[in-house]
């Protein structure tokens, strides 16, 4: 599962991820403008979002339960918390402090199981407000080369939470795997829409290197990361890049680095200075945050069953490993229920995983009949269809919702008895005796070329209505291997 | 701890965004040296055991619901603004991003 | 006349609300030149509210318990349109988007703004003579402070430009111009008045209150102005006991306590504490039981406050970037532009302060300053809690000093010394106000102080009354 093998050999990565999401609220995080994105500039402002003198923050209720049930749902344990002000002055915040949660976070110490079966610790996972979005004109639109920058504040006060996770991952294939799993949650929980494109959901990598057996090396942090792909291109490229440099006998500067998706590689964006002093202190003009054990008791009561536990499930029911794929790509397309109904009434586990893994990445899928599903499973693996034929019934039952036996039938579908592909395969090897010898005879490699002939024929003779197996079995059989 | 350096004041300026000239360094150096030097009573407490207070009527859990409402101050706003352009705010380039 | 007689009047229709303002206008005509008193006097829009009210007396409806009144609103108080400027140089010309909500409140109880009052700028200071646009004048003696920080409030009260008028106390600023310009001046129990609107200097400590000529003028804008505000998160959720109707119960029985650490602080003036003496006095006359009482910790008020306020200030005065409002000056980089707007817009003090503040929250000092200061809040509260158990209220002087003369306290940390009576009500955010109470030996006003407990300014009222009943 982990592609460490980018690395030269001796070499490990460290990677932590720290992840700001949207809350999917109607209103801001500390004032009443509507939460949109893509509206004209500034239009969903008010004095407290654009930080206008005598303006005062009231916090938003439905944010706090979102980011509770966030919590909840990385099993971490919600706490007392406190807001604080984060004070540095940058033209995309109205107030030049971020209100955010510092030494009292809402939710501590939780974990993310992901599906491969490794599991992620969660550092914490606290609420603070959106700045504004900064429109850089000149220069092509990169920050150091504008002449100047025009300011839109409809962003500023969004409400995010900040999942920090510990540096428990070793691979970008972990940390893809991560991220798209917290994503699963996210959205399960209705916390956030996730999207990573439109920036609702943001990923930040802190990527270190070391020799294996050594202490972990100066980290950087790279920002900008808008998809899966990026993540997993820039965490590499960042991890060979410090390798690099520790190889020239040069060292890594602690800092914040920029992905450039087209020139798939990552740039300096700021060097962490001394002068970085938030002079964080506690947000006077909010009150304290401790919501009651009832409170908590609610939300977990209103949690969904989350992919984890689904996949338990699936996996208990079906006896096979939560990492399968099949048991992944089932709750990852939401047909997990789907497949422990086809499962409950009698159709074989793994067949019915292998079809959804690989024939099931359609529309309508989900509305497909167990009770019908169980039934094809149970003709295929009864030998009453082949596997190809298995599959073009199973595509036109979610098209037509017809009973498979009555689909097969239009089709005449019905595999060969027996008796039949003896006969045809006993007339193959009469009409092909040099074919035949070599079959017999040949290498492993000569008889593999071989079969792919004698199944053609197989097919040709049989329009196609032979099982594969039981004729590959049968001309075995007949050579006495 | 007090008995400021002017270093420590030329750092504080930065810090505040604040673009002293030398001389009113120099007279802040002392005044502030002497304020913080009358501070010096409550830095000499042992406070271990005792909780801070951030709000003297202590209240919890105030929060409002998530109902929208617009406010309708743009114009205005922009109107009496020091430079915009396109419905926003123009500055001046940005040396640096942000944290 | 005083507000409740004016209001009374104009409610009956025996006075015409303009006459009224007019008659103000004439005042304010008269001395204001000299006094500087305001930063803006709203002629036109106070006859226009004024022509309203008179049209609603003619209609038949009540314009409400302040109908007719003029009030002065201190210069930090958003008001729709017009300019809001904290006399600072940043804020020159700014007119905020909004009202706030003690403005409103005024004027849906029938109360005619007739201007904004000049003030240390971000209301950081005890004199008024930190104002980006002059100074104002004590009207008993112009070559007086006012004192401050809401010192264009308190003169506008004394010289009779209104009889009402607001003002902002964060760590004295009613109180002391109050005691010096001899008027009332009451700041409530934290969260009893809403701060939005607010421009703010020091969030934890900030609170707005009235300013008037009688005690009961006093209540009576406080009445008004007290009261929830779902728009302020730190606003009490409670209902507020009505003040006029206790006003007369006298104070035999109260428990009077005497501040010793206040009553002996540094620099208060024998004439100042010889006042203090007399009120006690005039107290157990009407009956109070009157003792002394220490509550140790105040001591430590005036250093915790000089940490607290700046830091917080630090950071409530960061937006003033010349991004979105007020100055900007043109630089090549923000970051040239934040440095020049903000070294050009702010004034000495207020950059005293910002610098103070930044430098008790930066990071390695933060514990031995900020975190400190934040934990003598609490003993404070622990020594007023003991305090007012064996006591309803207590009293002190309000200023050391009577006023001082313009210009007399260039040294920053002597003019902090002006406010160690006052700082602790703010620090434990308990409700407190300052009396007149005759005169010193320089003929200048002085005033003292009535402390309470949090949430009882009604016994703080009744005490207040009780002094001013015994000097006439
Ligand atoms: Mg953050
Ligand atoms: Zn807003």
């Amino acid at each position: 599962m982990t592609d460490a093998s980018v690395l030269p050999d001796g070499w490990e990565m460290v990677i932590g991820l720290e992840v700001h999401c949207e809350l999917a609220t109607a209103t801001k995080l500390f004032c009443c403008c509507a939460n949109n994105f893509g509206d004209e500039p500034n239009t969903n402002t008010c004095p407290t979002c654009l930080g206008l003198p005598g303006s005062l923050p009231v916090l938003n209720e439905k944010a706090v339960e979102l980011a509770m049930r966030l919590g909840r749902a990385l099993n971490c344990e919600i706490n007392r918390s406190v807001f604080s002000r984060k004070n540095y002055f940058y033209p995309d915040q109205p107030k030049d402090y971020q209100v955010t949660q510092y030494d009292l976070p809402t939710n501590l110490g939780g974990y993310l199981d992901l599906p491969s079966g490794m599991r992620i610790g969660i550092t914490r996972a606290h609420i603070e407000e959106d700045t504004g979005k900064l429109n850089h004109v000149g220069g092509g639109g990169r920050i150091h080369d504008a002449d100047h920058s025009l300011v839109d504040y409809n962003r500023s006060g969004v409400p995010l939470v900040e999942i920090v996770s510990e540096a428990d991952m070793r691979s970008s294939e972990q940390a893809r795997e991560y991220a798209s799993e917290l994503r699963a949650i996210l959205l399960a929980t209705g916390v956030s829409d996730a999207k990573m494109e439109e920036g609702s959901m943001r990923v930040d990598a802190n990527v270190s290197v070391h020799h294996i057996g050594e202490p972990w090396g100066t980290r950087c942090e790279i920002k900008n990361l808008n998809s899966l792909r990026s993540l997993g291109r820039a965490i590499d490229h960042e991890a060979l890049r410090q390798i690099d440099l520790l190889d020239n006998g040069e060292t890594v500067r602690q800092e914040t680095r920029h992905w450039d998706e087209a020139s798939g590689r990552t740039g300096t964006l700021r060097v962490k200075e001394d002068a970085d002093d938030y002079r964080y202190f506690p947000e006077p003009d909010l009150v304290p945050l401790e919501p009651s054990d009832e409170d908590i008791a609610r939300i977990d009561a209103a949690l969904p069953k989350l992919p984890a536990a689904r996949r338990a499930a699936l996996s208990e029911a079906a006896g096979i490993a939560a990492t399968d794929g099949g048991v992944v790509m089932a709750v990852e397309r939401g047909l997990d229920d789907l497949a422990l109904a086809t499962i409950s009434g009698g159709g074989d586990a793994s067949r019915v995983l292998t079809h959804i893994e690989h024939n099931l990445a359609v529309e309508g899928a989900e509305s497909l009949s167990a009770a019908h599903f169980a039934t094809l499973v149970t003709m295929e693996t009864g030998g009453k269809l082949t596997a190809t034929q298995a599959k073009s019934v199973l595509a036109e039952m979610v098209t037509s919702g017809q009973a498979p036996a009555d689909i097969a039938k239009a089709h005449g579908f019905e595999a060969l008895d027996t008796g039949a592909l003896e006969g045809i395969v006993d007339d193959l090897i009469a009409a092909h005796p040099d074919e035949w010898e070599q079959f017999r005879t040949g290498d492993d490699k000569a008889r593999g070329k071989l079969t792919g002939f004698f199944m053609g024929k197989v097919m040709q003779a049989s329009k196609g209505q032979a099982d594969g197996k039981a004729a590959t079995a049968l001309l075995r059989q007949r050579a006495g291997l | 701890m007090a008995s400021l350096s002017r270093e420590e004041v030329a750092h504080v300026a930065k810090l505040a965004r604040l673009e002293l000239t030398d001389e009113q360094i120099d007279t802040f150096t002392p005044q502030l040296a002497a304020i913080l030097d009358h501070a010096a009573d409550v830095e000499a407490l042992d406070l271990d055991d005792v909780p801070p207070t951030s709000h003297p009527y202590p209240l919890k859990n105030v929060w409002r619901p998530d109902v929208p409402r617009h406010a309708g101050i743009r114009d205005a706003v922009l109107a009496a603004a020091p430079a915009t352009r396109d419905g926003m705010f123009v500055v001046p380039s940005v040396l640096g991003d942000a944290p | 006349m005083t507000a409740t007689e004016i209001a009374a009047a104009v409610r009956a229709g025996e006075r015409g609300a303009r006459s009224v303002v007019e008659e103000h206008l004439v005042a304010i005509d008269r001395r204001e030149a000299e006094l500087h008193a305001f930063n803006l006097v709203l002629r036109e829009e106070a006859l226009a509210a004024a022509d309203a009210i008179d049209a609603m007396v003619a209609a038949g409806h009540d314009p409400g318990p302040l109908a007719g009144v003029p009030i002065a609103l201190k210069d930090n108080l958003c008001t729709t349109g017009i300019p809001t400027t904290c006399s600072s140089k940043i804020l020159a010309g700014w007119k905020p988007p909004y009202d706030a909500t003690v403005v409103e409140r005024l004027s849906a109880a029938g109360a005619i703004v007739v201007g904004k009052t000049n003030l240390d700028e971000f209301a950081m200071g005890s004199s008024t003579e930190n104002s980006a646009f002059g100074p104002s004048k004590n009207p008993h003696d112009i070559t007086k402070v006012p004192g401050g920080s809401s010192g264009g409030s308190a003169v506008a009260v004394a010289a009779g430009f209104a009889p009402l008028a607001l003002g902002s106390d964060t760590g004295g600023s009613i109180r002391q111009p109050a005691a010096l310009c001899g008027v009332v001046g009451v700041k409530p129990t934290y969260g009893r008045v809403s701060r939005y609107g607010l421009v703010a200097f020091a969030s934890s400590l900030d609170q707005i209150g009235p300013f008037a000529t009688t005690v009961a003028d006093a209540a009576a804008l406080y009445e008004v102005i007290a009261g929830y505000d779902e728009r302020d998160s730190t606003s009490i959720p409670e209902a507020v006991p009505t003040v006029l109707d206790r006003l007369d119960h006298g104070v035999s029985g109260l428990r009077v306590g005497l501040v010793r650490e206040l009553c002996q602080a540094e620099g208060i003036a024998s004439d100042v504490a010889s006042r203090v003496a007399a009120a006690a006095e005039a107290l157990s006359a009407a009956g109070a039981k009157v003792d002394a009482v220490s509550v140790p910790a105040v001591i430590y008020g005036l250093s915790a406050y000089y940490l607290i306020a700046p830091a917080e200030a630090s950071s409530n005065l960061a937006r003033y970037d010349g991004v979105r409002y007020g100055l900007r000056v043109d630089a090549p980089t923000t970051g040239e532009m934040y440095d020049r707007t903000r070294t050009a817009g702010f004034g000495a003090e207020v950059e005293r302060r910002i610098m103070l503040g930044t430098y008790a929250l930066s990071a390695g000092y933060y514990d031995a300053y900020y975190g400190k200061a934040q934990k003598v809040r609490t003993l404070i509260i622990r020594d007023f809690e003991a305090a007012y158990e064996r006591f309803d209220v207590l009293i002190s002087p309000t200023s050391p000093t009577t006023a001082f003369t313009l210009g007399a306290k260039a040294d920053p940390l002597a003019m902090y010394l002006n406010d160690v009576c006052t700082i602790p009500s703010n620090l434990a955010g308990h409700p407190a106000m300052s009396v007149p109470f005759g005169v010193g030996d320089d003929g200048l006003p002085v005033g003292i102080q009535v402390m309470a407990n949090a949430l009882d300014e009604v016994t703080m009222f009744r005490v207040a009354a009780a002094l001013e009943g015994a000097l006439a």
